[in-house]
């Protein structure tokens, strides 16, 4: 049963320290799966007591990492919500393609299962020669993982499937090699993707781009912060742009909505020219 | 006790239970009404419509950053652990699954009782795993209160089994006496 956990207040004092101590402000994330999130890690390092814990993240920047690694929700998939993609093949690339070269931000790109299902939805649409994805996030460990470009052959069959339901129509075992337990994806893929860290909170706009995926990110923030990354986005989005969101994410009643139009039914919205 | 939310949790065989319940539900219930039942992906809207087609409450499919409302019901999207926040809205979280479940009744339980301590209760229905076991367990640690429908009466007794068995419960429910209780809790 739970012995030892960290309160509400604790919490508070905590978040404060950490961007005191390190610059990283996780103030304006929602509270209830932030609290899980480091009552899992307290737990799982078995701290006897709060003090205990904060003197360690205090004086040991190499376990802040490890918090940070701990505490962001990572869990992805490849050609995750298939009906999202196929929107993405018939609505958006086909005008991405009007462009010389296509710029792409994938903001919260987690292990990077997302980044190379975009490489490979541009490749099969003979876009991925003139396209760069930039994909950020702020935990330098997945990004580490992402560009091995290797993902357990166990979770192909469920990718094989969603790939399938995005509309894909070729053999989706030829873009990888089987080795052991994983599944090297083609390194012309990982040519085209540039992974690097990128904090929403206090980053800011880097490039332009013709399209900007930002799913599953901004279910953790408080509206304020997801206010001011929907702005950030819109910084760094070109007029006729798209902007992608996770199925249970919104613009609606953001400062930005109004100069964006959404695709009926999807999560994307098309920036209006200014 | 004043009951300031209901949190129903279920899996296989709940369903039934649900649609057996709604009918009776008065319309002006004093509290908001959540509900976690497990269910595949992709279903999102069909649950919320079967349901409010049997009941005059409102019914909506839970949205991140939501305030729960009194006299409203809501439905844990599908793939997306449903929690609560200190300021009584709801949020989503994409975290792992927890009892192989997302939602995972457990999560749902256990922030709602953080958040509503003693003014809580909840009821676990008809399920084939112990999902909502540890949940009951946190709202009993916060003075709330905790039911099972009675595992006799379930198509799969597992879960409200292991409620009644690894939690001190305050009763067990039939889904006849279901509604006419809830709607006891009205003030
Ligand atoms: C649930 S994953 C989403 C992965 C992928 N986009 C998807 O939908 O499957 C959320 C990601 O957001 C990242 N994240 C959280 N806070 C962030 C921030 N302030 N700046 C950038 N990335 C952040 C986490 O590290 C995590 O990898």
């Amino acid at each position: 049963m739970t012995t030892h956990t960290i309160n509400d207040e604790q919490l508070e004092f905590l978040l404060s320290d950490l961007l005191e101590w390190y610059g990283y402000d996780f103030t304006d994330y929602t509270r209830a799966s932030l609290k899980r999130r480091v009552n899992r890690l307290f737990g799982l390092d078995k701290f006897v007591s709060f003090a205990e814990f904060r003197y360690r993240l205090q004086t040991d920047p190499i376990y802040f990492k490890r918090f940070v690694e701990q505490i962001t929700v990572n869990v992805t998939e490849m050609f995750r919500d298939p009906e999202f993609y196929s929107a993405l093949r018939k609505e958006v690339l086909p005008n991405l393609g009007t462009y010389p070269m296509i710029r792409i931000w994938l903001a919260g790109c987690s292990t990077g299962e997302e980044a190379y299902s975009m490489a490979i939805l541009l490749h099969e649409h003979n876009l991925l020669q003139k396209a760069l994805i930039y994909a950020t996030d702020l935990n330098p460990a997945v990004l580490e993982r992402a560009g091995r470009g290797t993902f357990p052959l166990a979770y192909m069959k469920q990718y094989s499937e969603n790939y399938i339901g995005s509309g894909g129509k070729n053999d989706f075992s030829a873009y990888y090699t089987a080795n052991y337990n994983s599944a090297k994806f083609d390194d012309l893929f990982r040519s085209k993707i540039i992974f690097s860290t990128h904090n929403l909170v206090s980053d800011h706009s880097f490039n332009e781009f013709q399209l900007i995926l930002c799913r599953n990110v901004l279910i953790y923030f408080e509206r304020n912060l997801q206010a001011k990354v929907l702005e950030l986005f819109d910084n760094s989005l070109e007029s006729l742009g798209y902007l992608a969101l996770g199925s249970k994410e919104t613009i609606d009643f953001t400062s930005i909505a109004k100069v964006y139009k959404r695709i009926p039914g999807q999560k994307i919205w098309r920036k209006r020219s200014s | 006790m004043n009951c300031e939310a209901l949190f129903i949790g279920g899996s296989a065989g709940s369903l039934d239970v649900l649609l057996k319940v709604f009918p009776g539900l008065r319309a002006d219930i004093s509290f908001p009404i959540v509900i976690i039942v497990h269910r595949k992906r992709g279903t999102d809207s069909l649950l919320s419509d079967l349901l409010a087609s049997r009941t005059t409450l409102r019914v909506k499919e839970a949205e991140e950053k939501e305030a729960l409302e009194n006299g409203w019901v809501y439905i844990a999207p599908a793939d997306y652990h449903l929690l609560v926040e200190q300021t009584r809205t709801l949020s989503l979280d994409y975290s792992e699954k927890v009892n192989y479940s997302r939602p995972s009744i457990d999560v749902s339980f256990q922030t709602a009782a953080d958040v509503y301590r003693d003014k809580l209760i909840c009821i676990l229905l008809s399920g084939s795993n112990a999902d909502g076991v540890e949940g009951l367990q946190a709202v009993k640690a916060q003075d709330g209160r905790a039911f099972v429908q009675h595992p006799d009466t379930a198509q799969v007794p597992y879960m409200p089994a292991q409620g009644a068995e690894r939690v001190a419960i305050d009763g067990q429910l039939t889904p006849e006496e279901m509604a006419q209780f809830i709607n006891g809790l009205n003030t």
